[in-house]
């Protein structure tokens, strides 16, 4: 018998996993955690990285890669592996199951549906911490196991601020995939931001209903800016199309994913770019001290400017952005780091004039995750 | 600007992809050979115009290497099926595959770098006219070049030689055999023409419109030029039309979209895939009647002949 079956969490996660698999993870499970060490992932010699896309994709996957790059800066005795390409099936967890037989005790899933395969993984090896980038574990939460993520609606809302004071027409376009919750939250953070320093703004919303078409971007480009918009933004894996298009038409931008100002020397005003570095760091040496179970880690852990090291921040800005704004920016961002900072701290109304949140709400970054209706002054329907 | 002029001057320049694919394949279905690997073909003239565009920093260099791509891809097709006898099918969505293999691989290190695109050349006193000015005269010179295209490509099959010989590959085969000319050659020439054409369509795609790589972008625009060729009943002039009608529905969602009209998304994004459908209803007698004969064996799997 182990010390850990006698925490009762840990027995009705493994009951749980059991019950829900009908499979013969379970005595594995219980076989391999009498040895080794009473901490999951101590003293790691090596850290496994699997990305679902190139490494090199000036988006999502990159910026995995430069924050793996952090860790082996930090802890240059460690042993860093990285796994492009890596789908979203059971092969993620043979590609993790060999990192962690090359020695890993400590593995970084990174893509929203490595889910199922990380989870797998971790119950199969008790003595291994496994965690995921993005997704929601919404079972109970094993004890060397967990998912992290950032919030991407905090520098949205600041970058709302350089897109609404920098507007003339009063009209901000976002070009956006699926009204997803994510999603969402950007929009009317955007949207928010841009209201608190021009009362009168709108943002105009157009669907491409695909993560990457660019034909079907710069389609969404022309009509916003037929329709006056001045200022672009969006939410697409791939980013160029939308910016070019807004350089081309005279128009301003606002990025996403990577700082792109390369692309828009003229228009570029700033964005919400990743930087994955401190957080990893931190739950690496959470995980190596030995200090994973029970940790903030060991959860749905979802970081923002409260919390300090949002691996999301403010892309460099562009000639577009006065010291006035960047002065507003940083006096929100630093508001945003309260307890009472939130891009939507009530009132909030929606599109009807419905109150959605009542003044004085605070609501948690859970209640934002769920995200599902416009605020006032988003134009555009969201499809049920 | 009104819903009306975006949503045409969106179909022009987002149908031109479609169009130029579209009017190579009616070249290579005149022939009797019926190519859907016309996909393929724009995919790899959407890297090949895209990469060599980065390289060089000239577009027009870039939509040369993007039409031989293209052309290679469907010289490959036309070899498969016309000397060695392969299903036309089969082997057009095997290249398809390949070109979707190879362009992911190679294209990798092009997503996300910036490229010299076409700039919009706006033509004057032309652009100034309402509704036809900015629908029709304020695109990028590949545009354009679609312009003088369509009234070339249908002047060469209807009222020159080369073009009756390759009208004849395509509707009695085996009367060009009594006259001495070889109808594998004609076919492959054309296929190639047609992939010539699609790689560019590629190229405009990549380079005049979006200015962006990524890996499978053309996305189905291949295969929705290949069924405008069928109810465009082998016209060119109708291939246009009709290119620029797909452009326009294409468009017409995010037209919709930014002036806040209540109709569902999902639906506008069906609306060019009805529209094929009904054309094709509409015009389904019609279109079997005008099909090259040779073209129609393909369908029956019956041997060409020749």
């Amino acid at each position: 018998m182990s010390v850990r079956q006698s925490t009762p969490r840990w027995a009705v996660g493994v009951g749980l996993a059991c019950a829900a698999l009908v499979v013969a993870g379970c005595s594995s499970a219980t076989e391999s955690s009498g040895s080794g060490s009473d901490e999951p992932g101590k003293d790691t010699p090596a850290v496994g990285f699997i990305t679902v896309g190139p490494k090199d994709d000036f988006g999502y996957n990159q910026a995995v890669y430069e924050g793996s790059q952090a860790v082996e800066d930090a802890f240059p005795d460690l042993e860093v592996m990285l796994a492009e390409n890596v789908p979203e099936d059971d092969s993620a967890a043979t590609t993790m199951q060999r990192m962690i037989d090359d020695g890993a005790k400590l593995i970084f899933a990174t893509s929203y549906g490595h889910l199922d395969a990380a989870l797998k993984v971790a119950e199969e090896n008790p003595d291994v911490v496994v965690v995921q980038q993005g997704n929601t574990i919404t079972t109970d939460i094993p004890e060397n196991s967990g998912t992290y993520f950032g919030t991407v609606y905090e520098p949205m809302y600041l970058a709302g601020i350089a897109a609404g004071a920098a507007t003339e027409s009063d009209k901000l376009g976002y070009v956006y995939a699926f009204p997803i919750p994510q999603t969402i939250a950007n929009i009317n953070a955007f949207e928010r931001g841009a209201q608190s320093v021009n009362p009168d703004v709108e943002t105009i919303t157009v669907s491409t209903s695909s993560w990457c078409d660019p034909g079907k971007q710069q389609a969404a480009a022309e009509s916003l800016l037929a329709e006056g918009v001045d200022v672009l933004t969006q939410h697409q894996d791939c980013t160029s199309t939308v910016i070019q298009a807004a350089e081309k038409a005279g128009a301003m931008t606002v990025g996403y994913h990577a700082d792109a100002s390369e692309l828009a020397p003229e228009g570029w005003l700033t964005g919400a770019v990743w930087d994955w570095g401190p957080v990893y760091t931190d739950i690496v040496q959470t995980v190596v001290d030995g200090d994973f179970v029970g940790s903030g880690y060991n959860d749905n852990f979802r970081v923002g400017y409260k919390t300090g090291t949002n691996p999301f921040v403010l892309a460099p800005y562009g000639p577009g952005v006065s010291e006035e704004t960047i002065a507003a920016i940083e006096d929100a961002q630093a508001w945003l780091g309260t307890e009472e900072g939130s891009p939507f701290a009530g009132p909030v109304l929606d599109q009807d004039g419905e109150v959605e949140i009542e003044e004085g709400v605070i609501p948690t970054y859970a209640e934002n995750d769920a995200m599902d209706f416009f605020v006032q002054g988003v134009v555009g329907n969201l499809a049920q | 600007m009104s819903l009306f002029v975006d949503v045409l001057s969106g179909g022009v320049s987002g149908g031109t992809s479609i169009m130029y694919a579209g009017v190579g394949e009616t070249v290579s279905e005149r022939a009797g050979v019926i190519n859907l690997g016309t996909e393929g073909s724009m995919l790899v003239g959407a890297l090949g115009s895209y990469a060599v565009g980065v390289e060089t920093g000239n577009p027009w260099v870039g939509v040369l290497a993007g039409a031989a791509a293209g052309g290679a891809l469907a010289l490959l097709h036309g070899y498969l099926v016309v000397r060695r006898g392969a299903s036309q099918f089969a082997s057009g969505l095997s290249l398809l595959f390949l070109a979707l293999g190879l362009t992911s691989l190679f294209g990798a290190t092009y997503v996300g770098q910036p490229v010299v695109g076409f700039d919009t050349w706006e033509i004057p006193l032309l652009s100034d006219l309402p509704v036809l000015g900015p629908v029709l005269f304020q695109h990028d010179p590949l545009l354009y070049l679609g312009y003088v295209l369509v009234p070339t490509v249908w002047f060469v099959l209807f009222k020159t030689r080369i073009g009756l010989l390759v009208r004849t590959a395509g509707e009695r085969a085996d009367s060009l055999t009594v006259h001495g000319y070889s109808v594998d050659a004609m076919r492959i020439g054309a296929v190639t023409a047609g992939g010539v054409l699609a790689g560019m369509g590629g190229a405009h795609l990549a380079t005049a419109y979006a200015n962006a790589w990524f890996e499978n972008m053309v996305a189905g625009r291949g295969f929705i030029a290949v069924a405008l060729v069928i109810f465009a009943t082998w016209s060119p002039w109708r291939v246009l039309g009709g290119a620029y009608l797909f452009g326009c529905a294409i468009a017409l969602g995010p037209a919709l979209q930014a002036r806040a009209f209540e109709i569902n998304q999902f639906l506008l994004d069906a609306v060019p895939f009805v529209l094929t459908l009904a054309v094709l209803t509409v015009l389904g007698k019609r279109t079997l009647s005008a099909s090259p004969a040779e073209l129609k064996r393909v369908f029956e799997n019956a041997p060409p002949s020749g």
